[in-house]
């Protein structure tokens, strides 16, 4: 964090709005260590049942298709890059250019989604789903693989439409100037989350996809 | 500590506030942290009450044994009830939501909290838990039976509302995340000028130290409850049994945030017992830097001792020996605080007014509770307890004797700065002792009991507990009465009480250096900080502010 604001900056209350940039990028920092927190009791269960099941989890990898698995982290480490231009562009006060950066970070995520979606529908009509007959079937390691990778993956789309939400709304704010070159801690926490969000994907692949 | 004087006609945070609203809207909408406390006071003093009426009706159905008012199921739902109100809706949110709120900002010398529409958004968002958790009483299936815990695999098969209730729960986890992220960067950014990390008031060390545990421990137990629900709705197997999934794992993940919250509750009643102190004895605090590091450090061993509710649960003797260890050093920084606050007291001017009472009773109970907890903290003795009413009299000790008087203490302390009024003193004094002694009959008998091997959450008992579990009873109802006396005597304050100067008790800290109650943006000047925290050479400077 920088140290540009030694001065002490009152909060942006009653009526007329203070700014703490420091502040708020110390708070969304905080927020982050909470995301990890979470995805870190996940990636514990994960670490245990995959010592505990070793071989199940060997065979149940191998039904996952390596070739979306790849696509979507492409997709994804792209779209961390757009959204890092997009801050780097506003800062060299290119309003246009990180609009432009900003709108394809979303389009980006919503191809991650759609991806997904294929994938999902796959397994689906596959009968791999939780509680399904095949899966019952199925030795009890295979089963834990799928209700983790189900969850894990689950949760983490959840973000990535969180993260949509979150992205588009400051792509308003930054059309309508209420994100400007000299005020744009917004964007840039918004920025931080998708990072996140990125980074506990590149766990998350080779977790299921690539460790056979 | 600071030069700034009090202007007589000033508009307090009642008579303005945030918005244009007025009424109840203008209290529901403001962003002020003050009146957000205040908010917090009313709501969780509502679910304490409720959830001791629930548990009045327990006692009385133990009064004698077989069934006397309601049978097992009922039984059941109503200690889960009481257990889950308890901490998810009073106590853990408890002392920060509502002191530290109010009192942050102000011992820092700040206007407000670094995100106050964040602190709002935090409070609605522990309405709408609370609201869940009441929604699930009612819809079909029934009130939840597991027990506050939740535990794998009952709470996977049975019928009654476990996922709403548990949801709930996740939801007030958000609320206690939010409070803390905004309270750690309040700390870190909005100190007064002059004031640094260690001229910091002792209570806020410790809620800052809280906010630490809450932001760490919470996402844990919040993943925890949305796999429970999953488990439930989907059948993923990652707990259940029967498709391969390990019980015990929800356990130590239940653990790794349940036992750090229990520092959450306690920490912050340690900090305000360090302001009442040195308050009341007319000394500055012993050893400040020790016990502003212990919140720290019990916030950090607290972290690694979940396993010792585990006990019983099968794991290796490794761990359980480890485990018990780590759980004796927790009581390290514990004493280290106990010893420094009663060296603060020796040869101190003590003034025994009723929150130093309040902390007299809390020293005694919370060194019952805590010197218990040593004993189910140390393997052998724990098989045999593990599970007893020993627990249960050990928990209340440490929740009720431990925080929930400190809750009052600190309501004594700071009462007159947060509504300009003056409680009537020696109905006060009454309260305390009347709580103190039903307390002990309420609870002690219950060690005894959890002794000679009576277990916890049954409706019934052998005969040969009667007597005991009687004057428990008679104990409940003393203690109903305690609790009439604590809060009635403060609602016939708000209308009929004396006005409260600006520094009643003789405090030093920032919050005693503003009106009671304060303006709308805490301070009439910008404050300077000039002295320690708890530098009483400044008294006689106050007295011409
Ligand atoms: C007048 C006050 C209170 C009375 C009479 C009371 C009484 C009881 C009783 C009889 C039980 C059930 C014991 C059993 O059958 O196993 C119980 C459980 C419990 N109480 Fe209290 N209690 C009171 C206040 C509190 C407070 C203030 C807290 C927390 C801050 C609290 C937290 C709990 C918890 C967590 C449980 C365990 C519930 C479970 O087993 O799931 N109680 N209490």
């Amino acid at each position: 964090m920088s140290n540009n604001h030694e001065i002490v900056v009152p909060t942006e209350t009653h009526g007329h709005v203070h700014r703490d940039d420091v502040g708020a990028r110390m708070g969304m920092w905080l927020f982050l260590f909470t995301e990890l927190l979470l995805f870190g009791g996940m990636f514990l269960i994960y670490g245990v049942y995959r010592f505990q099941y070793s071989e199940e989890f060997h065979f149940a990898a191998m039904e996952l298709n390596t070739g979306i698995g790849t696509l979507n982290t492409i997709v994804l480490l792209t779209s961390s890059l757009t959204v890092a231009l997009s801050i780097s562009a506003l800062q060299k006060k290119n309003k246009f250019l990180s609009v432009v950066f900003l709108s394809l970070t979303i389009v980006f995520a919503l191809a991650f989604m759609v991806n997904k979606f294929f994938e999902w529908s796959a397994k689906f009509s596959h009968g791999i789903y939780p509680g399904s007959e095949d899966l019952i079937n199925k030795s009890n390691g295979e089963v834990v693989f799928f209700g983790l990778y189900y969850v894990m993956t689950g949760i983490h789309g959840l973000h990535i439409v969180i993260g949509v939400i979150l992205l588009s709304f400051i792509l308003v704010f930054l059309i309508r100037d209420k994100i400007t070159p000299d005020n744009f801690v917004k964007l840039e926490n918004a920025g931080l989350y998708w990072h996140l969000v990125d980074l506990i994907w590149i766990f998350l692949f080779p977790l299921f996809y690539l460790i056979q | 500590m600071a030069n700034g004087t009090i202007a007589e006609h000033a508009k307090s945070f009642y008579e303005e506030g945030t918005s244009k609203k007025t009424g109840l809207l203008g209290w529901f909408f403001s962003t002020d942290h003050k009146r957000i406390g205040i908010m917090y006071l009313a709501a969780l003093s509502t679910f304490f009450i409720i959830g001791v009426i629930l548990a009045l009706f327990m006692r009385l159905e133990l009064i004698a044994p077989g069934e006397t008012l309601m049978d097992a199921q009922t039984y059941n739902t109503i200690f889960t009830l009481h257990g889950v109100i308890m901490i998810f809706l009073f106590i853990v949110p408890g002392i920060p939501a509502i002191f530290g709120n109010f009192f942050l900002p102000l011992m820092l010398g700040a206007k407000d909290v670094s995100f106050p529409r964040l602190n709002l958004l935090s409070f609605w968002i522990y309405i709408v838990g609370a609201i869940l958790v009441v929604i699930s009483l009612f819809v079909p299936g029934g009130p939840i039976d597991t027990g506050w815990t939740f535990y794998i695999p009952y709470s996977v098969r049975t019928g009654t509302n476990v996922s709403l209730a548990i949801f709930a729960a996740f939801v007030l986890g958000f609320s206690s995340i939010l409070t803390g992220l905004n309270f750690i960067t309040t700390v870190h950014r909005l100190k007064a000028p002059g004031m640094g990390f260690f001229k910091m008031p002792l209570f806020v060390w410790s809620t800052y130290a809280t906010a630490w545990i809450q932001v760490l421990a919470t996402p844990v137990i919040g993943i925890t409850i949305l796999l429970v629900i999953m488990e439930r709705a989907f059948g993923i197997g990652i707990f259940d049994p029967s498709l391969g999934g390990d019980p015990i794992l929800y356990q130590h993940l239940f653990w790794i945030y349940s036992h750090p919250a229990v520092y959450i509750m306690i920490l912050p009643a340690m900090g305000i017992v360090s302001e009442i102190i040195p308050t009341f004895a007319r000394r500055t605090i012993f050893g400040y830097n020790a016990i502003a590091l212990s919140s720290l450090a019990i916030a950090f061993v607290g972290y690694l001792v979940w396993a010792h509710h585990m006990f019983t649960s099968g794991m290796s003797d490794t761990a359980r020996i480890v485990f018990s260890f780590l759980t004796f050093i927790v009581a390290l920084p514990s004493g280290v605080k106990v010893f420094n606050w009663v060296a603060t007291m020796y040869k101190g001017s003590i003034d025994p007014q009723p929150p130093f009472l309040w902390v007299m009773a809390f020293i005694v109970l919370f060194s019952i509770g805590g010197l218990t907890g040593l004993v189910l903290g140390s393997l052998a003795t724990d098989i045999h307890l593990h599970d007893t009413y020993f627990v249960v009299a050990h928990f209340h000790y440490v929740m009720f004797g431990g925080t929930g008087t400190i809750f009052f203490a600190g309501l004594y302390y700071w009462f007159p700065k947060m509504f300009g009024k003056l409680y009537h003193t020696k109905l006060a004094n009454i309260g305390v002792a009347l709580f103190f002694v039903a307390f002990n009959l309420l609870y002690f008998p219950k060690f005894i009991m959890g002794y000679q091997g009576m277990p916890r959450r049954y409706y019934d008992y052998l005969p040969e507990f009667a007597d005991l579990q009687l004057v428990s009873t008679i104990g409940s109802w003393l203690m109903a009465i305690a609790l009439i006396i604590v809060f009635g005597n403060l609602i016939r304050s708000l209308r009929t009480g004396r006005k409260a100067t600006s520094n009643p008790w003789g405090g030093v800290t920032l919050e005693w250096h503003t009106t009671s109650p304060p303006p709308l943006e805490n301070f009439e000047t910008d404050i300077v900080v000039t002295h320690d925290p708890y530098d009483f050479s400044q008294l006689e400077d106050m007295k011409n502010e």
